[in-house]
């Protein structure tokens, strides 16, 4: 029985915390941010979903296995691979309270962040130069808002990193930072995550 | 002459004077109500130098109260033009017979029976839910705010920027002609080449995020911030109901706003996601849109049952009947949302066995929530009732939504559904518990947590006459309409050929007379209740006998709530400590930790809305700087580190003094 109460009916229980502990403003952070991943991860859903059912509306047009280039794809994704690692490096500094070398580690993510991107815009080009492009059927309509999408974020991501370098140059590894590079951390590698499924189930399963 | 037309393209991109709809007497007339009621409000805020106060108290408040408050306020001046809408919609088809094109042109009436439809579930239902949650949740659980109170007033202002969209489309350009899901094909660029969609798309991304961001925010606040010894089985049942609603949000809000993204694509950048060539498939977008869709019903009422739920213990004197099973009930409803979207299509060919799948799921879900409502009736059972507003409400709604259940049950049944598709029997069965469950849940929520919010009770003569046009109109409104649906009439037709139908249709058109008077009564009574607020006072802040934390402190509560975080030791509590005569500590008062009101929600929602016209219009250049001052104010707003505060423990004593007389004068 849930009601069963604290101390027996006789003595009088506490009713209020007359002696309070400081709560940590920002306690509540990661949850709410894992929360906010996990909604994201949802319009990833959505746009898997679509590709899957618009993966072989081809409507006379490019079939992957004619544009996708696994060579550049391969490189690609190590770029975001590698970025993952140096993110990790960049935390482990952040333990250390080495706040130069979490700089350091912040700067050579972003520049995988940044090729990553750039190879992406290259292949992009590529594609629609060649006529395969978003409007020329529904399977490229799929694929280029989902690819985009992750994109879309990982630039985003490297933006935001660039602001949290200047704030961490500025002010240090104060509390308010290390909860957002951790913040920034878990976005990072989420994003990661989401390019696992990008990479098997947009282009390699297509190819093989 | 062409350069010029090129020049005032590139500025206004297809804006022009002809997209202000001076030709329909209807939006002029509106136009110059709204345009001088504006300008009137505007000048008595200017005359009685309240910009001040509303910004610094109000507009940047990160106080979930105050937040909430505005989500109400916002609500319901959305419900006068949701409402608006229906009575034209319901005159035009009394109107319309005997060769009588009644009084709204075509591309007029599908503007409105869609603008209805969205407002009424996006910015009335959602505000009003939303409104409620945070004017109690956090006091529920014994918490000095929610767990990001920025976010909470941003989302509140994205709310807001969504509703700005929408009326913006009444006076330039128009709204959607498609109904309130918008589905394609007919949505497309080729169908609906005009801005009307675009409106839509929008007006529900830019409050969508609001929504998205709200519901995070009580997820986290009712996991991490209840009082000490508050475990999940001892958290009072509107709070239940309200986490389960923020799961809900949270796990279908990203399917709307992607699939909107994708509509968007679709029209703006010529994708074949829902196109009828190259590949598309609009059948896509209804499965999607209702994977939304369907959650979307239960994150209204599930709230709502909440409210019932408390009133019918508050008002019977004891504790709710199975309140376990009632949160068990709360858990199963939210996981079967999920399974059941499909029903919204039987007709659309998905085969018999998909069909029986989920008019079975459906049917299933009426298992828990009959669980309910045998809850509600045995807590009432023996006990003593007080025939307030709140409990009058309630069982209201017992007799009303236990009717509309039941035809949902019965539109459950594949073949059935069949005959009923897309009728008016559908869309008296929608009205019925949306109605019978939303509103009127609502109704009960805003008697019962008014005194809290504002520190006085509302007007019980005007709120039963209220209640009585309210009830007695909706019945005239919506019975007809099961009767019409069973004759063959389909939802949206403007004109009729059948002189047969029009008995029922006047009928119906009473009942929203009958209703438009309850909701003036409704307006009087806020009215009155102000004007008498000296004699309608509650300074114990406990005016029903409350049995939930909300009612421990005081009326209108203090801008932290709770000098002291009470500490729980089972369920009702503050019904506990009242009955083992608890005390209120009246020294050892600590400075209390709150943060900082911030404008940083207003601007960066004010540039969303703007970067939303700019992209409604096609007018590219403000779309791209308004988006980059939503990247650049952001930013700014990371840059500020220093956003809390302390209230100093005199202030605290204080008014916690001050409120210890009031309450001891009283008794």
């Amino acid at each position: 029985m849930e009601n069963v109460i604290d101390g027996g009916e006789a003595k009088s229980p506490v009713f209020f915390e007359l002696d309070e502990h400081e709560h940590e403003p920002g306690g509540s952070t990661m949850l709410g941010f894992w929360i906010y991943l996990m909604s994201d991860c949802l319009i990833f859903a959505v746009l898997f979903a679509t590709y899957g059912v618009l993966a072989t509306n081809y409507a006379a047009g490019p079939r992957p296995e004619e544009i996708f280039e696994l060579p550049l794809l391969a490189v690609n994704t190590a770029m975001l691979l590698f970025s993952s690692i140096t993110y990790g490096f960049s935390m482990i500094a952040m333990q250390n309270r080495n706040k130069q070398a979490v700089l350091l580690w912040l700067v050579v993510t972003a520049i995988f962040g940044v090729l990553f991107v750039g190879i992406e815009l290259y292949e992009f080009a590529g594609l629609i130069h060649e006529g395969a492009s978003p409007q020329r059927s529904g399977f490229l309509s799929g694929f280029f808002t989902l690819v985009a999408t992750h994109g879309l974020h990982v630039s985003f991501g490297i933006l935001w990193m660039v602001v949290l370098m200047v704030q961490v140059a500025k002010l240090g590894l104060i509390e308010p930072n290390r909860r957002r590079l951790m913040c920034l951390s878990m976005f990072w590698h989420f994003l990661d995550v989401v390019w696992i499924g990008v990479f098997t189930f947009v282009y390699l399963i297509r190819v093989i | 002459m062409l350069g010029n037309t090129d020049l005032t393209r590139l500025i206004f991109g297809r804006l022009t004077l002809d997209s202000i709809p001076y030709h329909e007497p209807i939006l002029i007339g509106t136009f110059a109500v709204v345009a001088i009621g504006g300008l009137a409000l505007l000048g008595a805020l200017t005359y009685f130098k309240l910009w001040g106060y509303l910004w610094n108290e109000w507009f940047t408040s990160v106080d979930h109260k105050k937040i909430g408050i505005m989500y109400m306020v916002l609500a319901i001046v959305m419900l006068l033009r949701g409402f608006a809408d229906a009575l034209m919609m319901r005159a035009q088809q009394a109107i319309a017979f005997n060769g009588s094109e009644g009084f709204l042109p075509a591309h007029h009436y599908d503007q409105v029976f869609s603008a209805h439809g969205v407002i009424m579930i996006f910015f009335v239902a959602m505000p009003l839910i939303v409104g409620v949650m945070n004017i109690v949740v956090p006091l529920q659980i014994g918490a000095r705010d929610v767990a990001f109170p920025f976010l909470n007033n941003f989302s509140f202002w994205m709310t807001a920027g969504g509703v700005i969209i929408v009326m913006l489309s009444l006076f330039i350009g128009e709204f959607a002609r498609t109904g309130w899901l918008a589905f394609p094909p007919l949505a497309d660029a080729a169908n609906s080449p005009g801005v009307g969609v675009d409106y839509y798309i929008w007006g529900l991304q830019i409050a969508g995020v609001g929504t998205l961001l709200s519901g995070v925010n009580f997820l986290v606040t009712i996991i991490k911030m209840r009082a000490p010894g508050m475990t999940m089985m001892r958290m009072p049942i509107f709070t239940w109901t309200a986490l389960c609603t923020n799961i809900l949000i949270v796990a279908s809000f990203p399917v709307l706003t992607a699939v909107l993204a994708l509509l968007s694509l679709d029209r703006y950048v010529g994708t074949h996601f829902f196109t009828n060539d190259l590949g598309g498939n609009s059948m896509m977008y209804f499965n999607l849109i209702w994977i939304w869709g369907h959650p979307e019903v239960y994150i209204l009422i599930l709230p709502c049952f909440g409210i019932y739920s408390e009133v019918t213990a508050t008002f019977s004197g004891k504790r709710l009947f199975g309140y376990t099973s009632m949160v068990y009930a709360t858990v199963v409803i939210t996981i079967l949302a999920y399974l059941v979207w499909l029903h919204h299509f039987f007709t659309m060919g998905n085969g018999a066995s998909v069909n029986s799948f989920f008019g079975i799921t459906t049917m299933i879900i009426s298992i828990p929530t009959g669980a309910k409502i045998f809850n509600w009736l045995f807590t009432m059972y023996r006990g003593r009732v007080r025939f307030e507003l709140p409990i009058m409400w309630t069982i209201a709604f017992l007799v009303t939504f236990t009717l509309g259940g039941m035809t949902g049950v019965l539109l459950a049944v594949p073949p059935v559904d069949f005959v009923t598709h897309n009728s008016l029997f559908l869309v008296a069965h929608f009205h019925n518990v949306i109605i019978g469950g939303v509103l009127f849940g609502m109704f009960a929520g805003i008697n019962y947590w008014f005194p809290k919010a504002f520190g006085f009770k509302l007007d019980r003569f005007w709120g039963t006459v209220s209640f009585w046009f309210w009830v007695v109109g909706f019945y005239f409104a919506f019975m007809p309409l099961y009767v019409l649906g069973l004759m063959g009439v389909t939802r949206r037709l403007r004109v009729f050929h059948d002189p047969s139908l029009h008995i029922w249709f006047i009928i119906a058109a009473f009942g929203a007379a009958l209703i438009a008077c309850g909701i003036a009564a409704f307006l009087v009574q806020i009215f009155v209740s102000i004007r008498n607020r000296e004699a309608l006072a509650d300074t114990t802040g406990d005016p029903w006998d409350g049995r939930t934390l909300e009612w421990a402190t005081s009326s209108p509560p203090p801008h932290y709530n709770f000098a002291f975080t009470p500490v729980v030791h089972g369920l009702d509590t503050y019904a506990d400590m009242k009955k083992r005569g608890f005390e209120r500590p009246m020294e050892g008062f600590k400075p209390i930790h709150m943060p900082k009101n911030t404008g940083a929600g207003v601007v960066i929602a004010a540039l969303a809305t703007i970067c939303g016209f700019a992209l409604i219009w096609y007018i590219w250049w403000l779309a791209a700087i308004s988006f980059v001052g939503i990247i650049v104010a952001t930013i700014w707003h990371t840059f500020n580190y220093n956003r809390d505060y302390y209230i100093p423990a005199d202030e605290v004593a204080a008014s916690e003094r001050a409120f210890a007389n009031a309450v001891a004068a009283r008794s």
